[in-house]
């Protein structure tokens, strides 16, 4: 049974299709995001507050790693399908890092099917926004001629100071650690008082912001023939290969079923929030429409509809 | 009462949101005493842009300034911004009460 979520997400698609009138307030969709950042940090937080740090740092270290690694293993793959230096770069960094959505649907989908994963993900998701970044805009500063061109002539405006800065203390991050320390901190009795609004009505917004990205999607699909079988064909092939790389992480690191789940889920998904913003400054000449298309317009619809429900039999497979 | 009105150049720069910040660098850096943003929606050489999420959004900046400030900026955007972001800019007179404030 599908997920009640992804018909939201699909009801957008149609509205977008069919030319509906219906759009989103911008503050709501803000409102939204900012809310279900915080609310994923916060759970995750809780769960933090009951267990040594310690204990998780193989786990931290291992994400981070994979990550990091996820854009130079695309990297070649992409050039070998005649993509630019830059847009490889840039494109191997959406998949380096996460999305956050996706995420969320991974677990609301692990907790319909009674699929117990580890509680504190959250961390994994924080800890995996930022590192694949700094992959791509390394291979675009390594690769890209035109980069290389800058460095001669004109200075490229954004240096790695002002990437830290953005990608850091760029809202995600931002709000998704903020929202574990706040949860650590406070506990399970702390946050009590804020649960209404916070963890219980967490599925009916998570439903609400699919709807907007239905919409927000479905206007890249026009994109999608505009970049025609080669952006297709990363956005459906990338995110199962990645999937197994993840489940095969979340494995070693001895993970339970949920969370191999998860891990893998993470490895597919495309960031479309963190990373759109970090490339376009970073790595300016890289093609931002077709980055967006690929992560948001197909790998993202992909995942949710198609991948996530494999990633969990994949994970069941493995841990049998 | 007969109020003096004074010569001055206005500004608009419509670009990505995401160089919102690097603009209002530059701009006050280049000797703009001020500058109002707004948040807008359009077509152009670049696309439509809708803005309705984070790498969707377009700005209007508008600046009011001396002509020779005018053009340095003006200069300067074409120059650092214009090859690889989406980026229109227009010139036009306008007339102001208190020249001090530009």
């Amino acid at each position: 049974m599908i997920d009640v979520v992804i018909f939201f997400f699909i009801l957008g698609v149609i509205a977008r299709l069919a030319k509906s009138d219906l759009r989103l307030p911008e503050a709501l969709y803000e409102t939204l995001s900012i809310y279900l950042l915080l609310a994923i940090g916060l759970k995750g937080g809780i769960e933090l507050s009951r267990q040594p740090l310690g204990d998780l740092l193989p786990q931290m270290g291992a994400t981070a790693l994979l990550s990091f690694v996820i854009p130079f293993l695309l990297y070649p793959v992409f050039r070998g399908l005649r993509l630019g230096a830059a847009d490889s770069a840039a494109l191997g960094a959406h998949f380096g890092s996460v999305s956050v959505v996706t995420f969320a649907v991974v677990t609301a989908n692990l907790a319909q099917r009674d699929i117990p994963y580890e509680s504190h993900a959250a961390l994994w998701v924080a800890i995996m926004e930022a590192p694949g970044l700094v992959a791509g805009v390394l291979l675009a500063r390594l690769f890209s001629r035109e980069d290389n061109a800058n460095r001669t002539g004109q200075p490229n405006p954004m240096g790695w100071g002002k990437l830290a800065h953005d990608v850091f203390f760029g809202k995600s991050v931002l709000l998704l650690i903020g929202g574990l320390i706040i949860g650590a901190i406070a506990g399970e009795a702390g946050t009590a008082p804020i649960k209404a609004v916070f963890i219980d009505p967490f599925k009916g917004v998570l439903a609400l912001f699919l709807l907007e990205l239905g919409l927000v999607a479905g206007g890249r699909l026009a994109e999608v023939k505009r970049f025609g079988l080669v952006a297709l064909g990363i956005g459906v092939i990338v995110p199962p290969v990645l999937a197994c790389i993840g489940a095969a992480v979340g494995w070693l690191l001895g993970l339970s079923t949920g969370g191999v789940a998860v891990l893998a889920t993470l490895a597919a998904s495309a960031s479309y929030i963190a990373a759109p913003t970090a490339m376009r400054i970073a790595v300016p000449q890289a093609n931002a429409a077709l980055s967006i298309t690929v992560s948001l317009g197909i790998a993202f619809p992909f995942n949710l509809v198609v991948g996530i429900p494999a990633y969990i039999w994949l994970a069941n497979t493995i841990t049998g | 009462m007969s109020l003096t009105k004074h010569p001055r150049k206005l500004l608009v720069i419509i670009a990505e949101s995401l160089i919102e910040s690097l603009l209002i660098d530059d701009v006050m850096h280049m000797g703009a005493h001020g500058y109002t943003v707004t948040d807008v929606r359009g077509r152009g050489a670049s696309g439509t842009r809708e803005g309705n999420w984070e790498a969707d959004r377009t700005i209007r900046m508008e600046v009011v300034c001396d002509t020779d400030v005018a053009d340095q900026i003006g200069a300067h955007i074409l120059e650092k911004y214009a090859r690889h972001y989406g980026v229109t800019m227009y010139f036009s007179d306008v007339q102001v009460f208190r020249p001090e404030k530009f």
